[in-house]
């Protein structure tokens, strides 16, 4: 055995040596292995939408060997009966085909759905840790706007996306489309003309988002993709603030093999996830909702997820046409539909420059921020969920109204209020929750935290022993300067009340001094963290 | 990505002494590129113990289970039954395919992926490293070398010298990017009459004999094949009328109670009187919603409203459709009715005004505008 060890490592090292002849590597080499990641789970979010895209390129791949996205007029005779002698368009029959006749098909096609919702999903909480946290501050404005732009470009894939079946439901998301480009002032037929090659749907449509859809926004996707990533690596991750952890430094451990393990992990989980989904759940059975029929719609139409926020502004918006007869109309869906859009794009893209103007803020930012540290900020960003989550609810509120038997014209006036009503009072209850964390904190810094214990003093007064973090003063009071940082809020925290037992069934039993040097390091980690 | 190992501190190790350990050289390695070892460790101190034992056999017993589930994937892919025929029940057990797949194939990537995660929280030494952060730009060396760099290019080129050289080559070069995308006008296309004249067009696509209506299948549609109350969606009766090439014909042809025909005559615009756009107790209007275009289709019968189910516009049947709630503005066009001497239905004309979402130059009459 040693031997045989022996002599392949000399091997590892000759190939090394070939290779570094040639290519120079051994300085770069160890450079990457051992460059050092912070440590933290908000760190991962992003990684989710990369993992996603992985899948998106193999799945779609798979899928594009079966599709044809052509619009001529066929007649389904393949083994769904319900559909058997219908006329349709050869885009949707071959995505039924790949739904019932392609082995493996099926799951191929809920893979690919399911990583999308996965990875749209995972940019906005990416986007929202980044966003409470600061992490988009100087030098990291770039790849704040990239990732702005990853999260649109994502938007429209999608929508591209489930558009090529030609069925019922994306057909009519396809009409609203071209409703909305319509509406644009002086260009709006022109374009829609330019889009569908003549008067809706047309029969290009179709191809055309094919090349958009496999090539276009996937290579614009990917181009981005390496860039923000190059950028974190090349700009260094942030890192939360703590013991021993500065602007200048990154605490964390290594690449190799730390953390290119744990991202392997990561990325085999996801995969495993959106593998398991889209074996046990139905995602978009377009053989349910017929070919496209201009003529024909049902109630419960409703986009995916990250387009509801577009449908529900649509339909909140009110009835206002401007109109100068007989020369000039302004349809109403031009102002959430297109105003509403451009405005979603260019704000977030440009928010990082917005908050340097007014916090004239100009330095360079490598520890985080905790949300309760900015309060205005924070506010800001939940006015914006709330706002979103408004706009989602409404893009489904026949269903709520169904399904809560409520009137549907008391869910949309509830929305027209709520949406301009909610967010300035879900800023106002952020910034107050912020500025009372903020308080405790330094409570609890200057004061130590509550154990739980009541003492009675010789003259019968009841009180709370507090532990402090340092040693007090003569009136039990420590002089802790907020650092930015966690601060302990339970004695357990602290290191006392180790888990009487580990193990899941049944306890493991440590050994004396093992169990002595778990102690010792759970006090260096926690005070850390 | 530069090894910056040409700073060579004084307390450097001597690579050459012989009695440096790997460790040694390894950390020495660390420390010319800024990192420093604050904390390493193995995960259990003793090596071998009956913990870390349990804790390989876990992992190993994970990369095994990963592979039985990937081989028990394919089994399943290749030989479990899979065509689809007809309705199945859960008995039958091409309806578990797509789940045994999914299942298969999710446990294997989640014992994969829980193998190399438990390898990499369990087994992996306990560390904790800090690498300085060179932020903030290059050295002043650098930029002014970059600085010398370009203005030595600028110069070689004579970018300030020759002024016009710099505004020919803008000059040629504009163009060219132009023509780069000029091919991209074979997209455009005139949008022509499409917005405004549709299928029941008569001098368009019927070489001028009235448009009859029908229904999806082609049967032409006569008076009673609507009951009162009753709504039927209709077509123009031409080659390929109920297709998605005429997608703003369908409409919706509607036979009234007569207390409620009556209403709506009274309610009538000036326009659609002139042309008599009913006839009798029936009225058919446009099925695509004038808010996006997608079809106002459900019909409530009692309180007489249309409401289109994309966005909840809903339009008022015995006063001309007019919108009464929602984010439409305009109300759905009538198309004007009529019955030939076979019996059959037929348009009098196309719509009055363009059916479907609003345009910028889109023509309205007055009457319309004063609603």
């Amino acid at each position: 055995m040693k031997r045989r060890k022996g002599t392949s490592q000399s091997l590892m090292t000759r190939a090394g040596g070939e290779l570094d002849d040639r290519f120079k590597l051994a300085g770069p080499t160890r450079v990457l292995m051992n460059k050092v990641f912070p440590d933290h789970w908000s760190f991962l979010l992003g990684e989710i939408a990369l993992f996603s895209f992985i899948l998106l390129l193999l799945t779609g791949t798979f899928l594009a060997l079966f599709f044809d996205p052509s619009m001529t007029h066929v007649t389904y005779e393949g083994s769904y009966v319900p559909l058997q002698g219908v006329g349709m368009s050869k885009a949707y029959e071959s995505a039924l085909n790949i739904s019932f006749e392609v082995r493996g098909g099926l799951i191929m096609r809920q893979m690919h759905h399911w990583a999308t919702l996965l990875f749209m999903a995972s940019i906005l909480v990416h986007m929202m840790r980044v966003f409470f946290t600061g992490a988009f501050r100087a030098p990291r404005e770039t790849n704040w706007m990239i990732g702005i732009l990853l999260f649109w470009l994502g938007f429209f894939e999608g929508f591209i996306g489930y558009s090529l079946p030609d069925d019922g439901l994306s057909g009519t998301g396809l009409r609203i489309a071209e409703g909305m480009t319509e509406s644009l002032p002086f260009l709006g037929p022109w374009v829609s003309a330019a889009l569908f090659g003549g008067s809706f749907p047309g029969d290009e449509v179709i191809a055309r988002f094919y090349i958009i859809h496999v090539f276009l926004l996937p290579l614009a996707l990917l181009a981005l993709i390496t860039v923000h990533i190059g950028l974190v690596f090349a700009q260094k991750h942030t890192q939360w603030p703590g013991p021993g952890r500065t602007e200048h430094n990154v605490v964390g451990y290594r690449m190799f093999p730390n953390y290119v393990m744990k991202q392997v992990g990561f990325m085999l989980f996801v995969f495993g996830v959106v593998a398991a989904m889209s074996g046990l759940f139905q995602i978009n059975p377009i053989w349910l909702f017929g070919p496209y029929e201009a003529s024909v719609v049902s109630s419960g139409s409703q986009p995916d997820f990250y387009v509801m926020f577009m449908d529900g502004l649509i339909r909140l918006f009110p009835a206002w046409e401007f109109r100068v007869p007989p020369y000039f109309t302004l349809p109403g869906v031009f102002w959430p539909g297109i105003v509403g859009m451009g405005l979603s794009v260019l704000l977030p893209l440009a928010y990082p420059l917005l908050e340097r103007r007014f916090t004239k803020d100009r330095a360079h930012h490598n520890l985080l921020q905790r949300p309760r540290d900015t309060p205005a900020r924070t506010g800001l960003g939940v006015m914006v969920i709330v706002f979103w989550l408004i706009g989602v609810i409404s893009g489904g509120n026949d269903v709520f109204a169904q399904a809560f038997h409520i009137s549907l014209n008391a869910m949309t006036w509830a929305g027209r209020i709520g949406m301009v009503v909610l967010p300035v009072i879900a800023y106002y209850l952020t910034y107050r929750i912020c500025l009372g964390l903020q308080q405790h904190d330094r409570e609890v810094l200057a004061h130590g935290l509550e154990t739980g214990i009541l003492m009675r003093d010789p003259d019968g007064r009841f009180y709370e022993v507090h532990q402090p973090l340092a040693e007090p003063d003569e009136h039990g009071h420590t002089e802790l300067e907020y650092g930015g940082a966690t601060v302990p809020k339970k004695m357990n925290r602290l290191g006392v009340l180790e888990p009487a037992d580990r193990g899941f069934f049944k306890s493991i039993e440590e050994t004396e001094d093992e169990g002595a040097r778990k102690g010792g390091r759970r006090d260096e980690i926690e005070a850390g963290k | 990505m530069s090894a910056h190992n040409d700073d060579r501190r004084p307390d450097e190790v001597d690579l050459s002494d012989p009695k440096l350990s790997r460790f040694d050289v390894y950390r020495e390695g660390l420390r010319r590129d800024g990192i420093e070892i604050i904390h390493y460790e193995p995960r259990y101190a003793k090596p071998g113990t009956k913990v870390e034992k349990r804790m390989e056999r876990i992992v190993a017993s994970l990369f095994l289970g990963s592979g039985l589930f990937a081989t028990l994937f394919v089994v399943a892919y290749i030989w479990w039954p899979w065509k689809y025929d007809g309705a199945a029940t859960w008995r039958d057990p091409q309806t578990w395919y797509t789940p045994i797949l999914g299942i298969t194939l999710g446990l294997s990537l989640l014992l994969i992926a829980l193998a190399v995660l438990t390898w990499a929280k369990k087994l992996l030494p306990v560390e904790e490293l800090v690498q300085e952060r060179h932020d903030g730009g290059s050295s002043r060396d650098d930029r002014r070398f970059a600085e010398s760099t370009v203005d030595t290019v600028v110069d070689d080129m004579g970018l300030k010298r020759r002024p016009f050289l710099v505004k020919a080559a803008l000059l040629g070069a504009a163009p060219l990017g132009l023509a780069a995308v000029a091919p991209l006008g074979g997209l455009i296309k005139d949008p022509g009459d499409m917005l405004t004249v549709t299928g029941w067009n008569a001098e368009k696509h019927n070489g001028g004999e009235p448009v009859r209506l029908m229904l999806k299948d082609g049967a032409l549609v006569r008076p009673e094949m609507v009951a009162t109350a009753g709504q039927i969606t209709v077509f123009p009766a031409i080659e390929g009328g109920a297709s998605n090439e005429f997608a703003s014909a369908p409409t919706l042809l509607i036979r009234l109670r007569a207390t409620d025909a009556e209403i709506l005559r009274e309610n009538l615009y000036p326009m659609y009187q002139d042309v008599e756009a009913m006839w009798g107790d029936f009225v058919a209007y446009s099925k695509i919603c004038t808010h996006v275009g997608c079809p106002a289709s459900l019909y409530e019968q009692q309180t007489q409203r249309l409401l289109c189910p994309c966005h909840q516009s809903q339009f008022n049947v015995i006063d001309n459709a007019a919108p009464i709630f929602g984010p439409a503005t305009r109300h759905l066009p009538m198309l004007p009715l009529g019955v030939d001497e076979e019996g059959y239905f037929y348009a009098k004309s196309d719509f009055l005004v363009p059916p479907g979402p609003a345009f910028w130059n889109r023509p309205s009459l007055p009457e319309e505008d004063e609603q």
